[in-house]
């Protein structure tokens, strides 16, 4: 059998694409967005998410034959919380700077809809390893909203991508502007809002 | 008692929980579809809000921030590392216990709101708003007023966005940004709405 026919892989593949949670399933755009200001910070917590997801996935995926079903919830968030703390704690112990920058959005993951509806709908009913691909895809899919979302903030907004200015002077000689407005809130909706618009029509159009 | 108004005025507009940090959209998108439960879920956002936000103070003073087992003579442990996992605890309880209480003394509030409860445990605003009232270092009353205020906030731009999805239903908007799209694009315009009271100073 080929690899991309494994239960696994196709779990992985999905979410990001086909099944991407922001576009398709619109969850778990809550709090993130407003860290995609900057690519940077945008990566480090796409990173962080689907860390949190994946793992959170393989344990309660682990334990759901043991889990007694009226108290999953608690343990979902237990799991979640514990596994966020380990992301803030090595974010603050290794990314100083990024972490402060992050606040409190880091945190936030734990109520962020994307990881609690993976456990509750798919790690609680498939093996291990599954789940964890299934997590793994899910942050990825989410994550890749979030630094193009970033990417297209910090190019327009400051003529930057990671910090490095990409827009040559000369432009800016003959009267071009950095929009100030891609740095504000906003923008962050517009850009979902379209992008959201732009994935429809691509997938209409196949 | 200035400053608290400021707060407050700032906590529900310039800083709104939702236009200006992207607190609770999940269910701002899920539920701004109708009038009636967008109306009962901002209540009930404000209610739980106004309750968990002083109460998380509380703990955090007295148990978790650093040196703040001095009472019970463990003046060196930091347990501030396990915040958000004691928040999000407390929140949950809370939720519980209020929904406990409506249920049991009025049966016309629980009604109203007893649907929305649960949901609310996993609203991103209310733990967003606890960890705010952290970061920013407010005291007992501040957090109250701010809590209160986020709650407002969040109360205000939801039936917002609900009356506008009401009159967005006769709109002819193109095919593929309907939905999601739309709601997006909206909440973009109400947010750079918002915006201009940050030109407000008290």
């Amino acid at each position: 059998m080929k690899i991309s026919q494994t239960a696994a892989y196709k779990a992985l593949s999905e979410p990001v694409v086909k099944n991407n949670p922001v576009f398709i399933q619109s969850l778990g755009i809550c709090s993130a967005l407003a860290v995609t200001v900057q690519m940077k910070t945008a990566i480090v917590m796409a990173l962080a998410m689907t860390f949190v997801t994946a793992f959170s996935s393989l344990t309660i995926s682990a334990m759901r034959n043991v889990i007694p079903r009226n108290v999953r919830m608690i343990v979902e968030l237990s799991v979640i919380a514990s596994l966020v703390i380990l992301a803030d704690e090595v974010l603050r112990a290794y990314f100083y700077d990024i972490s402060k920058q992050l606040s409190v959005f880091v945190g936030l993951i734990i109520t962020n809809c994307i990881v609690m509806g993976r456990a509750e709908t798919y790690a609680l009913g498939n093996p291990p390893l599954q789940s964890f691909m299934d997590g793994l895809g899910n942050g990825a899919g989410y994550g890749s909203v979030l630094v193009t979302v970033a990417f297209l903030r910090e190019l327009l907004g400051a003529g930057k991508v990671l910090g490095f200015a990409v827009i040559p002077q000369v432009f800016y000689d003959v009267g071009y502007m950095n929009m100030g407005f891609m740095q504000l809130a906003p923008a962050a909706f517009i850009i979902i809002g379209l992008l959201v618009w732009l994935q429809k029509s691509l997938m209409r159009s196949k | 008692m200035e400053n608290l108004l400021g707060l407050f005025l700032n906590s529900v507009f310039v800083g709104n929980i939702l236009l200006a940090y992207f607190l609770g959209m999940c269910s701002f998108v899920a539920v701004s579809k109708n009038m009636d439960t967008a109306i009962g879920l901002g209540f009930a956002v404000v209610f739980v809000l106004s309750i968990t936000a002083p109460v998380n103070w509380l703990v955090f003073k007295f148990l978790l921030s650093p040196g703040a087992l001095r009472w019970a003579g463990l003046e060196s442990i930091d347990l501030s590392f396990l915040k958000f996992i004691t928040f999000i605890a407390v929140i949950a309880a809370i939720v519980q216990i209020v929904e406990m209480v409506i249920d049991r003394y009025s049966p016309v509030l629980y009604t109203a709101l007893g649907v929305f409860l649960p949901l609310i445990a996993v609203n991103c605003a209310i733990l967003g708003t606890s960890l705010f009232m952290v970061e920013r270092d407010y005291s007992f009353i501040e957090t109250v007023v701010f809590g209160f205020g986020s709650g407002v906030g969040w109360l205000m731009a939801i039936v917002a966005m609900a009356a506008i999805r009401t009159k967005l239903r006769y709109a002819n908007v193109p095919k593929g940004l309907d939905g999601f799209g739309i709601v997006m694009i909206v909440t973009g315009l109400m947010a750079m709405g918002f915006m201009l009271f940050s030109g407000i100073t008290l």
